[in-house]
């Protein structure tokens, strides 16, 4: 394949004494899903807060596009198309899913109105409804607060949120732990329907079965470092336990 | 839910049409409307007075006379809204109310004994700088030094009202310029009072505020999820600073009605001013945990003990006892609130008890999904 449009190289990352991330690979290329697996203290969550600005690592590089960045703040991730959908979601409750999608990032009215600090408020709502339905996130209230919507819709707004912005890279964090089966199968269209727009998704998880189900690759840590990369059509959940837990040390891909 | 495949969609949309449609706008609804609610309480308050006492308390002039005891209270409650709604607290709007007509007659005072407009606007302006200041210091405190806003501004409340006292000796200032008292004071245009005017003015400002600008939006997100707000790179501490001295601000404004109104720096009459305004506010239906609130419904909120006051004094109940109902009206508003928070979280809003005998069956599937 060409270069990666996001890549990390050798990343370590300490706390003190403890060493989440020792020399750490990581790459994703355009219009793939990878999955970052891991059990748990891999290192999989300090390795997705340093790629998206939460967190500044130690030593090591991050390329993107081929060429080597600074992220000092989730917003240079951002304004570089890099969204990251932590487990929380980021939801302001009190506020309906088109203000969510639009926070930090309101459109103005143009002139002394938007000096003002009007905003356009049916140009948001229009395109705001377009993004959602674009990705098949059936959202069914727009005008109530996400606090009073259900775990699948809540997650599915932030998920499209993130899509809407991302224009490179997505990274989700457990996006189907909190889910029940079919609000996961809807999760899961949803990633591919991203991935479809040309988007490199990052998905951390620890279901092996959906791992395989939508992943074109996977990526497995331990000990913070990238001890293999598999190709998800021709592994198994064995394998990947096996590289999770290091029963089978010999496949170094890193 | 909202991400099934086609057909599942539409296997569940009966049963979704019924349950979960209604619940999420019903939701919407009920926040709206408890502002509109409160309307309702007031109104049978009135139609109650009116039915008592139809000739002294149904008049225009007694209507004028709440809504002068209410104007001032009301522009201190826009900024306490505000300020409520990002999580928030204000004890100290009073003094500082206070503390700026001080400042405010004190500069009146020096620059002359001039009684004209000149003098009345120096004044002005170094009281809406004494109360921006004030609310400058109360957000930065809490913002940048993360100090609990309830202490930072119980700090304030006694450092503003003591330095009042330390500027005047502790006697009330009386330097207000003459047609300060006419216009704003006493003044009236086409009938209704200056201050009437000034108030309603900074309500409807505070309401479009609030609803339709990026400053009132980030408001209410600082309020519901200020981590939320961090991701996305909204500055947090910026905005809540600006809060704080919009209410500040408001509260020197607030200043200068008071001076000239009863042409006097009232140091003793405003101890009691942050609970009134605090309980108007969360009988107006804005959420002391933060997120929502409305202005209109402070504004309803303030106008229910003072006609409760007014009524009580027309019909010659002793008027202690609207403090007694006052306290009821906060208490029970705050019940409403809870209630309401807790419905939420479960995702549904359980209004009575029918409807959660009725409902049992579809909160179990709710619950599930």
């Amino acid at each position: 394949m060409t270069t990666p449009i996001y890549e990390a190289r050798d990343i370590s990352r300490s706390y003190g004494s403890v060493r989440a991330l020792e020399g750490a690979n990581f790459d994703v290329y355009p219009g793939e899903i990878s999955a970052l697996i891991g059990d748990n203290g891999a290192g999989k969550s300090t390795l997705v807060r340093i790629l998206s600005g939460a967190e500044q690592p130690n030593g090591g590089q991050i390329l993107f596009n081929g060429e080597p960045i600074q992220l000092e703040t989730p917003t240079d991730a951002r304004s570089r198309g890099i969204e990251t959908v932590f487990q929380d979601l980021a939801l302001a409750n009190h506020l309906d899913p088109i203000q969510n999608m639009y926070l930090g990032r309101e459109l103005m009215k143009p002139g002394v109105m938007g000096a003002l600090g009007f905003m356009q408020r049916s140009a948001m709502k229009n395109e705001g409804k377009r993004a959602f339905s674009e990705l098949g996130a059936t959202v069914r209230n727009f005008s109530g607060p996400v606090g009073g919507m259900s775990g699948g819709q809540r997650q599915a707004i932030a998920v499209a949120r993130a899509a809407a912005w991302a224009s490179e890279v997505i990274f989700l964090d457990e996006p189907t732990a909190a889910l029940g089966v079919v609000q996961t199968k809807g999760v899961m269209d949803l990633i591919r329907r991203i991935r479809d727009k040309g988007i490199a998704v990052v998905l951390i998880s620890h279901s092996m079965p959906h791992v395989l189900d939508v992943a074109d690759r996977v990526h497995v840590l331990r000990h913070g470092k990238r001890v293999a990369v598999m190709d998800a059509k021709s592994t198994n959940v064995e394998e990947l336990v096996g590289a999770m837990t290091g029963a089978l040390d010999g496949k170094e891909a890193a | 839910m909202s991400l099934e495949t086609e057909d599942t969609v539409k296997l569940r949309e009966t049963e979704d049409s019924v349950i979960r449609q209604p619940f999420t706008s019903r939701l919407g609804d009920a926040i709206k409307s408890q502002a509109m609610q409160i309307v309702l309480v007031w109104l049978a308050i009135v139609v109650i007075f009116s039915v008592l006492s139809p000739d002294a308390f149904l008049s225009v002039s007694n209507f004028r006379n709440i809504a002068i005891s209410v104007s001032i209270l009301a522009i201190l409650g826009v900024g306490t809204t505000f300020i409520i709604v990002t999580g928030g607290i204000d004890l100290s709007m009073g003094s500082v109310l206070v503390f700026s007509g001080v400042v405010a007659s004190m500069v009146m005072e020096n620059v002359g004994t001039g009684q004209g407009w000149g003098v009345a606007l120096l004044g002005i302006i170094a009281a809406l700088a004494s109360g921006l200041a004030w609310g400058l210091l109360n957000g930065f405190l809490v913002a940048k030094a993360k100090v609990p806003p309830m202490i930072v501004t119980l700090g304030t409340f006694g450092a503003a009202l003591g330095l009042s006292q330390v500027l005047t000796g502790g006697i009330d200032l009386r330097a207000s310029p003459d047609v300060l008292v006419d216009t704003v004071g006493f003044g009236s245009l086409f009938g209704v009072p200056s201050l009437v005017i000034i108030a309603t003015t900074v309500v409807i400002i505070g309401i479009i505020l609030l609803n339709h600008t990026r400053f009132g939006l980030r408001t209410s997100a600082v309020g519901s999820n200020a981590e939320a707000c961090r991701r996305v790179g909204i500055n947090v501490d910026r905005q809540l600073i600006k809060v704080y001295a919009f209410a500040g601000l408001l509260a020197g404004l607030a200043g200068v009605l008071n001076l000239s109104f009863f042409r006097s720096t009232t140091i003793a009459g405003h101890s009691l001013t942050n609970l009134d305004v605090i309980a108007g506010v969360v009988i107006g239906g804005t959420s002391l945990f933060g997120g929502i609130g409305t202005v209109f419904g402070t504004l309803v909120g303030l106008f229910i003990p003072a006609t409760l006051r007014n009524g009580f004094v027309i019909l010659g109940v002793e008027p202690y006892w609207q403090q007694v109902v006052v306290g009821a009206f906060l208490v029970g508003a705050v019940y409403v609130d809870q209630t309401r928070r807790a419905a939420s979280s479960r995702g549904t809003t359980r209004t009575s008890l029918y409807s959660r005998i009725s409902h049992r069956n579809r909160n179990t599937n709710r619950r599930e999904s």
